[in-house]
């Protein structure tokens, strides 16, 4: 169906001979994740040679663009019809690549309004481990039509098959947004973000940082209709005491939290790990034995990120913690002394009612790959 | 159906009776008696879906009210590899649910029990049998409702809308299923129970959860949902504007979007359409109108007047002949009522009618809609067309006399060409219905043999035996072989340049 591309062809012969000589293959873009999921020492796929916007029309609400393609200039292309990803992936990097942000499965702050990557995936084109280039899905957003492959793509990181092209949904960029700011505690935080979040309020994201203990700061952003800012930001700031941002300082904000660009992202100590810990609405304050004092909670609440000791014992802790209240926990980043080699994600056999999915999983992976080629084990 | 019995052969009726005595006495054992059904007066009513054209008697159905008592069926049939038809409450249009001769229908009908609703989360956890409009019902006093909005929700259950990602008039701003459902506890065809994504914004490993949304009760058996509540908008307008002319009013709808603006629900008629609801509804149809679209807007007093302006605005310049704005609660449900009623008031003017849907690029709205018209004179027979038009998504409703074979036989064909004409447009043949059997040939046109082959590969990832849903959704290779013979002999080969297997 596609004309034979050198680029394609290119990929077919390193993901081929790879199978052949039973290696494996890990797929890389800009690079800038490299340090995500677990580490390995395979030779790289690069998917940058395969660069470009294929298709966009913004009355259509879709771009298609090549995996290699800097996600950059698809945020530039957006920009210029006033389009968002609303989910707002992290770059971490100027070389971030579309390709890259989908494997990664990542969202930002937007993420609690917008939904995850994998909502906004209408389709994609990939190569198996068996070389075989598939289509699944497609450029409309109602589309029952076999099974929806391509939403299995977002956070696998590149341990099913080699993404090449994606249809991703956009949405307009909202006609106004506020920032409001206000010192409150971590309970009253995640209380009131919830019960906001239940009434026609136009609550696009928010952000707690603070002593986990104690006080912190909760920045919260509205987007919505101009009408419908207009009328909420006085009823927030009436209801904690809040004041509104100017919109310069804000944007940075949203962006430095976005891209993991605020102090408690930066400093990292040699033998700390940065926990992202995904949870339940439900979850009250946790504490964590040897965690720095400051954390962020971003998702109202769903995301929390602690930076805490990297050893086994800690890493343990979390997990248990995590998981008797309904989320898991993922070593994001590593200190420069913590063991590499530690497994950086809870697996699907230490949660409850997930261990018969390990087969399943297996057995999916084994279906697209049966070579092995991109089972890396990056994402267990 | 023809073309099923050309790929199975009718089964020795003997084999039938004897397997159907082996499967009832395993079953009795673990069911009460009300809950196991297999004499034909009582498993008649379970011969098909909301798709009456494909009907099959099943060797017994399974009413299990516990999701042990599921577990344990699955696990019997597994042993005795006896294919399982999971049902909800059999709306589905596309037969999905539609028995095996030699296999169990299990109906998840009973049960139907709203487990837990936290208005502090926005969440509720549901049994796969629970109606979808019965979820927004028990938490209206909280200011809250369950959003997917499928035509059918009055009747159709969650754990259906789950298995068809079902969507509604208000996805455009809402999401389908498929956004508003956190977590899907199941049992896979081998009796074991798992969960399926989570109450966090994630869960490890692969994104299962969304591989099983949509799938057709062919990966695994729904036990319970948890759904993402949203809070209700304080009000609703709708603005209902003419065209005299289709292809202005599919350019309107591509305006609205550029504009930057979702509307709550973008819908649109067809003249043949309005005139058929008219009569049936009074709601005060233009009847010279090419096309009517509806466009609402929801949220607080002062968004709605914003957007609604916005709209209009959009509206006028796209030549719109005439714009109606709802004044109150009771105009829009007027406005709505035609569009609400469409299916009916198709069973009115004709015997029967064939509800399609396909789903094509918005800026392809009039070119299909003008190749139907070309379609009705090919075939001679009538259709109405009512779309979402915010996401592409049509509904054409063919009308026949199924009193007369060789009539539903054209209207199967005309079906078929308007799926394909779908595929060209750059779209898919099913967009909320599901595959089913009714589309199963139609796969063939849409997909190549990789990824046909792919699917096959997810599905035993699940179900390596293939016993659960297994002539559903997916064509096996010697289908679509079949499939492409008979479109060659007949003359009319789709697509030349696809590979044909």
């Amino acid at each position: 169906m596609n004309a034979a591309n050198p680029i394609i062809e290119a990929f077919r012969e390193q993901i081929l001979s790879a199978a052949k000589n039973q290696t494996k293959l890990s797929i890389e873009g800009g690079g800038t994740k490299s340090w995500y999921g677990n580490p390995n020492a395979h030779p790289k796929l690069d998917t940058r040679p395969y660069s470009g916007i294929l298709e966009y029309q913004p009355e259509e609400l879709v771009i298609t663009a090549c995996a290699g393609t800097p996600l950059k200039e698809i945020e530039a292309a957006l920009k210029e019809k006033n389009q968002i990803l609303a989910f707002e992936p992290p770059n971490f990097g100027e070389q971030a690549t579309f390709g890259g942000a989908i494997a990664a499965g990542l969202a930002g702050p937007g993420r609690i309004s917008a939904g995850n990557f994998r909502d906004f995936v209408l389709g994609t084109r990939m190569m198996d481990g068996k070389g075989q280039d598939l289509s699944f899905g497609g450029q409309v957003m109602k589309n029952v039509a076999g099974y929806d492959v391509s939403r299995l793509l977002p956070g696998s990181m590149g341990t099913l098959s080699l993404l090449l092209e994606a249809s991703v949904k956009v949405l307009p960029r909202p006609a106004a947004t506020a920032t409001l700011r206000c010192q409150i505690s971590q309970e009253k935080a995640l209380r009131v973000l919830n019960e906001w979040a239940g009434q026609p309020l136009p609550l696009s994201a928010s952000c707690w940082i603070g002593d986990s203990n104690g006080e912190g700061q909760l920045s919260i952003r509205l987007a919505g209709a101009v009408a419908a800012i207009k009328a909420a930001v006085p009823l927030i700031n009436s209801l904690v005491n809040a004041s509104e941002v100017d919109p310069q300082s804000a944007e940075t904000f949203w962006n430095d939290l976005r891209e993991h660009k605020l102090p408690l992202f930066e400093n990292l100590g040699a033998n700390q790990t940065l926990y992202r810990l995904a949870l339940p609405a439900t979850c009250g304050p946790l504490s964590i034995p040897g965690s720095d004092k400051e954390i962020i909670l971003e998702w109202h609440g769903q995301q929390r990120w602690i930076k805490a000791p990297g050893d086994e014992a800690t890493f343990n802790l979390i997990k248990q913690l995590a998981s008797s209240h309904g989320g898991h926990v993922t070593r994001f980043k590593q200190g420069a002394n913590v063991n590499p080699a530690f497994q950086r994600f809870t697996l699907l056999s230490e949660q409850t009612h997930s261990q018969a999915l390990e087969l399943v999983q297996e057995r999916l992976r084994s279906a697209f790959d049966p070579a092995g080629v991109f089972s890396t084990n990056r994402l267990p | 159906m023809i073309l099923m019995n050309m790929v199975t052969p009718p089964p020795d009726i003997a084999a039938i009776s004897a397997l159907q005595s082996k499967l009832v006495s395993a079953l009795r054992p673990i069911l009460p008696e009300h809950a196991l059904l297999w004499e034909p007066e009582d498993t008649i009513p379970y011969e098909c879906d909301g798709l009456a054209a494909y009907k099959r008697m099943p060797l017994a159905v399974a009413l299990p009210e516990t999701e042990e008592q599921v577990a344990q069926i699955l696990k019997i049939c597994f042993a005795m590899k006896i294919p399982v038809v999971p049902r909800g409450s059999g709306t589905g249009l596309s037969g999905g649910a539609m028995p095996i001769s030699q296999g169990l229908v299990l109906s998840l009908a009973k049960l139907k029990k709203i487990l837990s609703i936290d208005p502090f989360t926005r969440t509720a956890v549901v049994q796969p049998g629970v109606r979808n409009l019965a979820i927004s019902e028990a938490v209206s006093h909280l200011g809250l409702y369950y959003a997917p909005d499928p035509s059918s929700q009055i009747a159709c259950s969650i754990g259906g809308n789950v298995n068809e990602n079902s969507g509604g008039v208000h996805c455009l701003k809402y999401g389908l299923t498929l956004h508003n459902v956190l977590r899907v506890r199941g049992v896979l065809m081998n009796g074991e129970i798992v969960e399926f994504g989570s109450l966090a914004p994630d869960a490890p490993g692969l994104d299962l959860l969304a591989i099983v949304l949509g799938s057709e009760g062919m990966l695994a058996v729904v036990t319970e949902v948890t759904v993402k509540l949203v809070a209700k908008p304080k009000m609703a307008r709708v603005i209902m504007a003419s065209f005299d002319d289709i292809e202005k009013g599919g350019n309107a709808v591509a305006a609205i979007i550029a504009a930057g603006i979702i509307p709550a629900g973008l819908e649109m008629m067809d003249q043949a359409t309005t005139r058929a609801v008219e009569e049936f509804v009074n709601a005060g149809y233009d009847l010279e109108a090419a096309a009517i679209l509806l466009c609402e807007s929801d949220g607080t007093p002062e968004e709605v007047a914003e957007e609604i302006e916005r709209m209009t605005k959009v509206l006028e310049q796209s030549g719109a002949s005439g714009i109606q704005i709802s004044k109150d609660e009771a105009e829009r449900l007027k406005f709505w009522s035609g569009r609400k009623n469409a299916f009916p008031a198709a069973g009115r003017i004709a015997a029967d009618y064939y509800c399609m849907d396909g789903t094509i690029p918005r800026r392809h709205i009039a070119t299909l809609l003008k190749r139907i018209q070309g379609m009705e004179k090919k075939y001679g027979l009538g259709c109405l067309n009512v779309f979402h038009a915010g996401d592409g998504n049509m509904h054409p409703l063919i009308l026949f006399n199924g009193a007369d074979v060789e009539e539903w036989h054209r209207a199967e064909e005309f079906g078929t060409e308007i799926l394909e004409a779908c595929v060209e447009l750059g779209g898919t043949i099913t967009g909320e219905h599901g595959v089913g059997i009714e589309k199963i040939n139609s796969m063939c046109i849409q997909f190549g043999e990789g990824e046909r082959e792919s699917f096959w590969g997810v599905k035993s990832a699940f179900d390596p035996e293939k016993l659960l849903n297994p002539d559903k959704g997916i064509p096996t290779l010697s289908r679509c072989a079949e499939y492409g013979r008979m479109r060659i002999s007949g003359g009319k080969l789709p697509h030349p340049e696809l590979e044909r297997f």
